[in-house]
């Protein structure tokens, strides 16, 4: 199947109730296999700022790559190209963040999470950096397939928070990585094989820290017969619970295999194409 | 603000402590930070660790224990208003930083430089003390002037012409807003009764008419999910907009019909 037919997409982003402008930015492509979503920090308009240059850059660079190049190739060192794709546009991005920030003063401190995945060949990469999360429904399961570059995760994992108690902690907010802050950023980057019927969830932490994770999954499995509806209901949902902040999701259903062509025959053709 | 401590035995209040260090340590010997000196007290009998506004108490394997809210305790998460004790005396842990859901409005999401160093420490076995030891981060969020957080004053503006609701108010709303019902009218199940409990609630057949009835705080919507063909609502049929429901509304969903009404 054509991976544009075999994805179904659907995004949608929301000033919150509290604040009065979004600072997260979302874009996605099905016939490239894209999709990809930032939420800004920094004063004054920076963080919009940071978070549409990183969203734009990421989109505009990669779909541009994947004319002349496949992502499922492997690249240098054995790597999925795209994954290499993911890596040096999220590097791109933080360097032009980075620069902006040291020109100009008003930028300065400016920085964005990002997730952002990659579909091709039935499978799924994703990058990420700083608290935007992704999660998978696959039949009854719903995870959290990222881990959030964030103080409190660090101390999850170090086994002096429970994830119940650190719904309680008075330091969310705060992230251990982001995109343009520094010269250089470390990217968390997995490879995921993707099945056909499950529902992928990015979202900025304006879902998440005013929805449970139980409450998003049961939503996301009930109403996985209508994406947009789901969209919607997942941003009522924070906005409900007095959404503080910039809340945004992108939802992408698997619809249909998108395995590229292995045989002799196909690869011939597909040479030939080239 | 920072968190504090009141010492207190019998009811009278003996010593207030702010939690102003990262690593505070109780006992009965002169060098401790908090230092109560009383011989059911253990020299070293336990520690208080601070993250920025979260505080962990953690008991120094004292000979008498440490309790928190009556429970004996090796390690814990303070929470505002515990009430430790160690031997006759009584520490009151006091936050009064608004929950982090309301002061999250002022506190922007924020970088920690030292990040690297951070990760690069083994997970789980790592001790917390040395991690704490490490911390830095850009700005702490109480030092922030308010003319460098544009979003304060925004928040400010916004509040008073918006009203909003706090949660504590959205988490009593399960009890305090009617509960919806639904009422088959036809078909083999007619006079049964389906009590819209859930935040959520699909109703329909798959593939041929799904409807979600959804409950938030102005009331109930209903909302088409999938299906040929729409449902009516008052015999009119719906579209993709989600409807408020008032009582004795008439819902026809692949081919049966339903009434709404509130349950007080």
């Amino acid at each position: 199947m054509d991976i544009e037919q075999a994805l179904e997409i659907v995004g949608q982003t929301h000033p919150g109730v509290v604040r009065t402008h979004n600072e997260d930015s979302v874009a996605y492509d099905a016939s490239s296999g894209l999709v990809v979503l930032a939420d800004g920090m920094g004063g004054h308009n920076a963080g919009e700022i940071a978070s549409g240059i990183t969203v734009s850059l990421i989109t505009t660079e990669i779909k541009h790559d994947l004319e002349s190049m496949r992502p499922e190739d492997r690249g240098e060192g054995g790597e999925d190209v795209g994954v290499m794709l993911l890596r040096e546009k999220v590097q791109k991005a933080n360097a032009s963040i980075y620069n902006a920030s040291q020109c100009q003063s008003q930028y300065s401190g400016m920085g964005t999470t990002v997730v952002a995945g990659l579909f091709y060949d039935n499978r799924l990469a994703v990058a990420h950096v700083g608290d935007s999360r992704m999660y998978r429904l696959r039949g009854e399961v719903f995870e959290a397939i990222t881990r959030d570059h964030s103080l409190l995760q660090e101390q999850i994992d170090r086994g002096m928070l429970s994830q119940k108690e650190a719904r309680l902690s008075k330091n969310k907010n705060l992230i251990t990585r982001a995109v343009g802050v520094d010269p250089e950023v470390e990217i968390e980057i997995q490879v995921y094989a993707v099945q056909v019927g499950d529902i992928y969830l990015l979202c900025s932490d304006g879902l998440n820290d005013m929805v449970e994770d139980d409450e998003i999954g049961s939503t996301v499995q009930m109403l996985r017969a209508n994406l947009q509806l789901m969209a919607k209901r997942l941003i009522e949902m924070a906005n409900d619970n007095n959404g503080r902040d910039n809340v945004s999701v992108i939802l992408i259903k698997i619809n249909g295999e998108f395995a590229v062509p292995r045989g002799w025959l196909a690869k011939m053709l597909s040479w030939f194409k080239n | 603000m920072a968190a504090k401590l009141i010492l207190s035995m019998d009811g009278v209040v003996m010593q207030e402590y702010v939690l102003d260090k990262e690593h505070m340590n109780i006992g009965r010997k002169p060098h401790n930070d908090i230092v109560i000196d009383n011989l059911a007290v253990s020299g070293e009998h336990a520690a208080i660790v601070t993250i920025l506004n979260d505080s962990f108490l953690e008991d120094l394997d004292s000979t008498n224990g440490t309790l928190v809210n009556g429970a004996a305790i090796k390690k814990h998460f303070l929470q505002n208003n515990d009430l430790i004790e160690i031997g006759k005396y009584k520490l009151k842990y006091l936050n009064d930083q608004k929950n982090q859901s309301i002061a999250a409005d002022f506190e922007k999401t924020m970088v920690f430089r030292a990040s690297s160093r951070i990760a690069s420490v083994s997970p789980v076995k790592a001790d917390s003390y040395e991690m704490t030891g490490r911390l830095k981060y850009t700005e702490p969020p109480q030092s922030v002037p308010a003319d460098k957080l544009p979003e304060l004053r925004q928040t400010d503006a916004v509040i008073p012409s918006q009203p909003v609701f706090v949660t504590s108010a959205e988490k009593e709303f399960g009890s305090q807003q009617a509960m919806g019902v639904i009422q088959l009218l036809t078909g083999p199940n007619a006079g049964k009764e389906l009590e819209l409990m859930k935040n959520l609630t699909t109703v329909g057949k798959t593939g041929l008419q799904v409807v979600v009835f959804t409950r938030r705080p102005r009331g109930y919507f209903i909302t088409y999910v999938e299906g040929a063909s729409y449902p009516n609502l008052n015999g009119k049929p719906m579209d993709d907009q989600p409807c408020q429901l008032n009582e004795h509304d008439i819902i026809e969903l692949a081919g049966i019909k339903m009434e709404f009404y509130l349950k007080s």
